[in-house]
């Protein structure tokens, strides 16, 4: 992982990259006029009353690593070893990516 | 009139490689390129990276670079590579781990961070390069057609796990040419493969850009997973 000079990022604002991501994912899934479902930290993106599919979730994995580098200037691979590896998957809702997305770039590991 | 389409091609700086920039560039599209050394030549339309396609940070900041000057990828031909012929007994694990790094990692770095780039417009084409000898089974190439073989299953897979996002990935498998890959495969041996060929010829830079140019096309989006194979090797 590379991160361009100082960068300062709030855990709240990683809510909202991913909240951002979802909703282009899921508008590009269903067209711009679709009603949008309320997305927050609970919403769960794989299993049961997930937002998305198998393709989806692929989708909102490479929108929210394209955002992280294009506005926050992070690179990092989400689906790497140490996420694919957990017993509790840091993509099951919007709330627990921004965990382990916090976590990677504050270097205190993830919290899932 | 619509934004030139741009395209990726590894290995281009000789042999197939170089030929396919010098197409798709004569073409009007704005090629990027890369192998581990510089080309000797440069051309208009044409943006060399020099990096080696199985270091993972190298490759992914060559698509950052990609993603930031064109905002877009439209193909991704994968064509580096690279050869060891002896004999099973005569090959050190080192060259077996060489040819799978280049062959098979690069081929499958390339394409995760094209898939990942191309994803976002819905639409792709990938085209990975294999060998006649998977099909022929040729003695003193294991390392060499196993690692082409493992991109041909990839390459299949990734077919079918990319299908819904608009993209194709097929594979063109050519016949020998003069190239740096079989300037030391004896001349004896490159006429028995050719006389194994249906059509008995040496296989030409421009042979294999047809089949690229078919698998690329807009109107291909039908054919995926697919792989030709060059000279008539059945």
């Amino acid at each position: 992982m590379s991160t361009s000079s100082e960068v300062s990022i709030e855990r709240a604002g990683i809510v909202g990259l991913i909240t951002a991501s979802a909703q282009d994912v899921l508008q590009m899934r269903d067209g711009a006029e679709a009603s949008l479902p309320e997305l927050g930290e609970e919403t769960r993106l794989i299993g049961q009353g997930a937002i998305l599919d198998s393709l989806g979730l692929v989708s909102l994995i490479v929108e929210v690593e394209q955002r992280l580098s294009d506005e926050l200037g992070i690179d990092l691979i989400l689906a790497d070893e140490r996420a694919m590896s957990q017993k509790r998957s840091p993509f099951r809702s919007i709330g627990a990516l921004a965990d382990y997305i916090y976590g990677l770039i504050t270097g205190q590991g993830p919290h899932a | 009139m619509p934004d030139a389409e741009v395209v990726l091609i590894t290995g281009t700086r000789t042999g197939i490689g170089r030929f396919l920039a010098e197409h798709f560039a004569s073409r009007g599209a704005l090629v990027e390129g890369c192998s581990r050394n510089p080309p000797e030549w440069a051309l208009e339309g044409y943006t060399h990276h020099c990096l080696d396609v199985a270091d993972e940070a190298a490759v992914r900041a060559m698509f950052m670079d990609i993603q930031k000057r064109h905002g877009r990828l439209d193909i991704l031909i994968n064509n580096a590579g690279i050869a060891s012929m002896n004999h099973i007994l005569l090959t050190p694990l080192a060259t077996l781990e060489k040819i799978m790094a280049t062959n098979l990692y690069g081929t499958f770095l390339t394409c995760r961070e094209a898939v990942k780039l191309m994803q976002r417009r819905r639409y792709g084409r990938i085209v990975n390069v294999s060998t006649v000898a998977v099909n022929l089974r040729l003695e003193g190439e294991a390392a060499y057609a196993a690692s082409k073989s493992a991109v041909v299953t990839f390459s299949q897979i990734l077919a079918k796990e990319v299908a819904s996002f608009g993209m194709t990935c097929n594979v063109v498998a050519p016949t020998p040419i003069e190239t740096d890959l079989i300037r030391h495969v004896p001349e004896e041996k490159i006429r028995r493969i050719v006389e194994s060929q249906a059509i008995k010829r040496a296989g030409t830079f421009e042979d294999v850009a047809n089949v690229v140019d078919f698998f690329v096309k807009k109107e291909s989006s039908f054919v995926t997973g697919q792989v030709i194979t060059l000279g008539g090797i059945l």
